[in-house]
């Protein structure tokens, strides 16, 4: 079952990326996923040490093959119950030598909202634009994806 | 591929509001000439010359002769990796959706 991504970032800045998915499963369910740091790190793996709270950091080691030397630190924002669920944390943080603590992070937001057969998730991920240029250059080096589009896009961003 | 050290100034190159509208006016007609890309901007044509090499640096446009004239164009395949970290990390997010969609659908 194909993720249904309704925006992609055609319309975005380079500052954002916004997801819309429809889960088949209720919304407590769905929210549990996301804010129980045992459920999240299945899903998202991660092993988490500890419990998400709000003003709170929490850390753990990622679970993805080939990322296994990366520990992840989420400081969680806001918990909303069954609601909005967010954290801040350094996207693409994967250089084991690199010290990224001083680093702009990004926010990452998880909104629930109630639909015909399920539950609505929105996740948005901003504020790409203040981090520092070398980190985007990294990930350019990692990613070989093709690309199109791009000049249609900076077109309707510009005018 | 490229280094770190060809990637930074694109970005700069990128942050600054007369150059991306130089852009989508290239990217809606090029390949035109500064006289062209002056007009109705209330910028100066030096000023504008200034900020064409500001993106020739970073390898965005390029400039060639046509008749007398000199025209500047987009070097597209170059914007294109100006995208490519956020597709990076939206694609990441593509697969952690399906993951958790497999979590709790199940």
């Amino acid at each position: 079952m194909a993720v249904e991504t309704e925006t992609p970032n055609d319309t975005k800045s380079t500052d954002r990326i916004e997801k819309r998915v429809v889960l088949r499963a209720p919304r407590t369910r769905v929210w549990s996923a996301l804010t129980n740091a045992a459920e999240f790190g299945t899903w998202f793996r991660v092993k988490l040490e500890g419990a998400f709270a709000a003003g709170k950091p929490i850390r753990g080691r990622m679970a993805i093959p080939g990322y296994e030397h990366v520990t992840l630190e989420l400081l969680v924002e806001r918990i909303d119950p069954e609601r909005y669920f967010s954290y801040r944390w350094h996207p693409y943080a994967v250089d084991p030598a690199v010290d990224y603590s001083a680093e702009p992070t990004t926010l990452v937001e998880f909104t629930l909202e109630d639909t015909d057969g399920g539950t609505a998730l929105t996740i948005v991920e901003s504020g790409f634009d203040r981090l520092p240029l070398a980190r985007r250059a990294d990930a350019f080096r990692m990613n070989d994806n093709g690309w199109t589009g791009q000049i249609k896009q900076l077109a309707k961003y510009v005018e | 591929m490229s280094s770190k050290g060809s990637a930074a100034p694109l970005f700069a190159a990128l942050g600054d509001a007369t150059r991306l509208r130089l852009l989508g006016r290239l990217s809606a007609g090029g390949p035109l000439s500064i006289t062209r890309l002056s007009e109705g901007t209330g910028v100066t044509r030096q000023a504008i010359t200034r900020h064409l090499h500001a993106l020739g640096d970073a390898g965005l446009v390029r400039h060639a002769r046509r008749g007398r004239e000199q025209v500047w164009d987009l070097n597209r395949e170059r914007l294109e990796r100006a995208k490519r970290y956020i597709d990076q990390i939206a694609a990441q997010w593509d697969d952690a959706a399906e993951r958790l969609r497999a979590f709790v659908e199940d």
